[in-house]
């Protein structure tokens, strides 16, 4: 399909390029819409039409009110608790991070070495990210052993890595750099005459972060605190490395559902899941967009 | 004195944990044992992990080939031809960037059944999918590159001299954004190798899979493998982050730059979230 895209292409240019007869042109677009349909739109109407079917094909909507299952509720109510709380930890400690950054050389080697660093770290995740906490802070773990050597004992109140806690923790290690990366243009934005201006009206530092960078920073830091949120709940590959079984948070309960061997598997509930997922992330996206809109009105 | 101390407890939250990866796949057998290197060697005695290297490298190249050959024309053709539609392809190149992974798999898992009777069972047809999560990177890498260079002037020149469209492909298109075709393919061989979620809900056993299953049995080689990968990720990401920077004026590239970084950071999985 893909080689005959560029045959299409060639092939239906040359007509065009000297008359003006019927155009094939669009003929170039054929592969790319096709493929798209195929493996994007494809997929997306399955998930539709799944989620509002039964297991005979049959219109229903039991696959959307069984979400209301105490213990799917449950899972949803774990996926908002560790999103928010590693949206929110990751939004402070990385705004921190790029306002260190930001307050130095713009042409430095600190800047540099951290937006890189940054750059890369946000995309840490999945199975490699599990092992490394695992080998931090598990119970054979460097740091848990360290600090265990000199007398703290980090699951004195039973091991937390493979639970809510420990995930929340796990997230924030790609959370931070995001937001470093998410909100620099913005703290960079801050121009350094607007400090003097307040100063020289008599306004203190309480002052300029109260009436002058605070409010103008607002809108970009919770619009980044909500892509943040939206990362975390869409992540899949770090739980399943690190908690080999049980429902814990929503993208869990999917895989469970979708590949359970012992016959309980309900492919309408999944999609019903799925779908439910993907209106919670295009929501808190829409808000996230708003905000930058706003944002980049005094941005650029 | 604020800078110091966040940059401090930063650097340390970010290094430990690798530093702790190394720490743990050079362990010896016992308490007392001596540091070695048995878990890195013990990644080329595992057919698993071998099996599954060759199958993400091989996906890595499938998936980048036809990313190249299926969205470079597309985007050179909508920028000559169809102006109007570069909305709608730009719309429909992020999308997934929305679709959270595990919930684009759920709707994927009867198109592969499909696939698996009537087309092939092999694991490389997971590049089909891979297609898919590599668009919005590519879209927005070659994008890039594209707004750079004056591509209607060039192919009309191009054409007036008798150029025929795969020449202005090959020669005049190809080479002028080089940097940027580099930058897609580093980005789509990242986020291959690091891809967990479909292959995990598709029943494939590609790296970060045979990763996490001999991880089960065997935790050294796994992190050994893991440490390795994550390596490989960082080489990848470095050598564009160093090409990235040196095209283009300087306040277009960092735009470019900010865009690419937005789109990376959004949805994140390069290196195996997967999201």
């Amino acid at each position: 399909m893909t080689a005959a895209g560029t045959a299409a292409v060639t092939a239906a240019g040359r007509p065009i390029a000297g008359s003006r007869r019927l155009s094939l042109s669009w003929v170039g677009l054929v592969p790319f819409f096709i493929y798209v349909a195929l493996f994007l739109f494809l997929p997306t109407v399955i998930l539709l039409a799944g989620s509002l079917a039964d297991k005979d094909g049959n219109f229903t909507l039991s696959n959307l009110t069984t979400i209301a299952e105490p213990y799917l509720v449950k899972s949803f109510a774990a996926s908002m608790e560790i999103s928010a709380v590693s949206a929110l930890v990751g939004a402070v400690a990385g705004a921190l991070l790029a306002y260190a950054v930001a307050t130095g050389n713009p042409r430095g080697l600190l800047r540099r070495a951290v937006t890189s660093a940054a750059g890369v770290l946000a995309q840490f995740g999945g199975v490699t990210l599990a092992f490394a906490f695992i080998a931090t802070v598990g119970v054979t773990g460097f740091v848990y052993e360290f600090v265990r050597d000199r007398g703290v004992d980090l699951y004195a109140n039973g091991v937390w890595l493979y639970e809510l806690p420990g995930l929340t923790l796990i997230y924030t290690y790609f959370q931070i750099p995001l937001m470093v990366i998410v909100f620099l243009p913005a703290v960079d934005g801050i121009r350094p005459q607007w400090r003097e201006a307040t100063e020289s009206l008599g306004g203190g530092t309480w002052h300029y972060w109260r009436y002058v960078a605070g409010p103008l920073l607002a809108p970009s830091f919770l619009g980044c605190a909500l892509l943040l949120f939206a990362n975390a709940f869409s992540a899949y590959a770090t739980a399943a490395a690190l908690i080999t079984q049980g429902g814990l948070i929503v993208p869990l309960q999917i895989a469970n559902l979708l590949t359970s061997e012992t016959g309980r598997a309900q492919p309408g509930l999944a999609k019903a899941l799925a779908l439910a997922m993907i209106v919670v992330v295009l929501l808190v996206m829409a808000l996230y967009t708003v905000l930058q809109r706003r944002t980049s009105n005094w941005l650029r | 004195m604020f800078r110091v101390v966040v940059l401090v407890v930063m650097g340390g939250f970010f290094l430990v944990p690798i530093g702790a990866m190394f720490e743990f796949s050079t362990r010896g057998n016992s308490v007392t044992a001596p540091r070695n290197l048995d878990a890195w060697q013990n990644i080329v005695k595992t057919p698993d992990l071998t099996d599954a290297i060759t199958a993400s490298l091989e996906l890595a190249a499938i998936t980048t080939v036809a990313m190249l050959v299926l969205l470079l024309p597309t985007m050179v053709w909508v920028r000559l031809r169809f102006q109007g539609l570069s909305r709608v392809v730009e719309f429909v190149c992020l999308i997934p960037l929305t679709v959270p992974a595990i919930a684009l798999v759920v709707g994927m898992v009867p198109i592969y059944r499909w696939l698996n009777i009537n087309f092939s069972s092999s694991i490389l047809t997971l590049s089909f999918a891979y297609l898919v999560l590599v668009l919005p990177y590519s879209y927005r890498a070659l994008d890039a590159g594209l707004s750079a260079i004056d591509l209607k002037t060039l192919s009309e020149a191009a054409r007036s001299l008798g150029a025929g469209w795969r020449t202005v492909m090959l020669r005049i298109v190809v080479p002028n954004m080089s940097t940027a075709i580099l930058n897609a393919s580093l980005l789509s061989v990242a986020l291959v190798l690091g891809e967990f979620t479909f292959a995990n809900l598709l029943a494939y056993e590609n790296l970060q899979v045979a990763i996490a299953y001999v991880g089960l049995v065997d935790a050294g080689t796994s992190i050994a493998v893991a440490v390795a990968s994550l390596l490989f990720a960082f080489i990848l990401l470095m050598i564009l982050s160093y090409f990235g920077r040196r095209q283009a004026p300087l306040a277009k590239a960092e735009e470019a730059d900010f865009q690419l970084g937005q789109t990376i950071g959004l949805s994140g999985g390069l290196i195996g979230r997967g999201r």
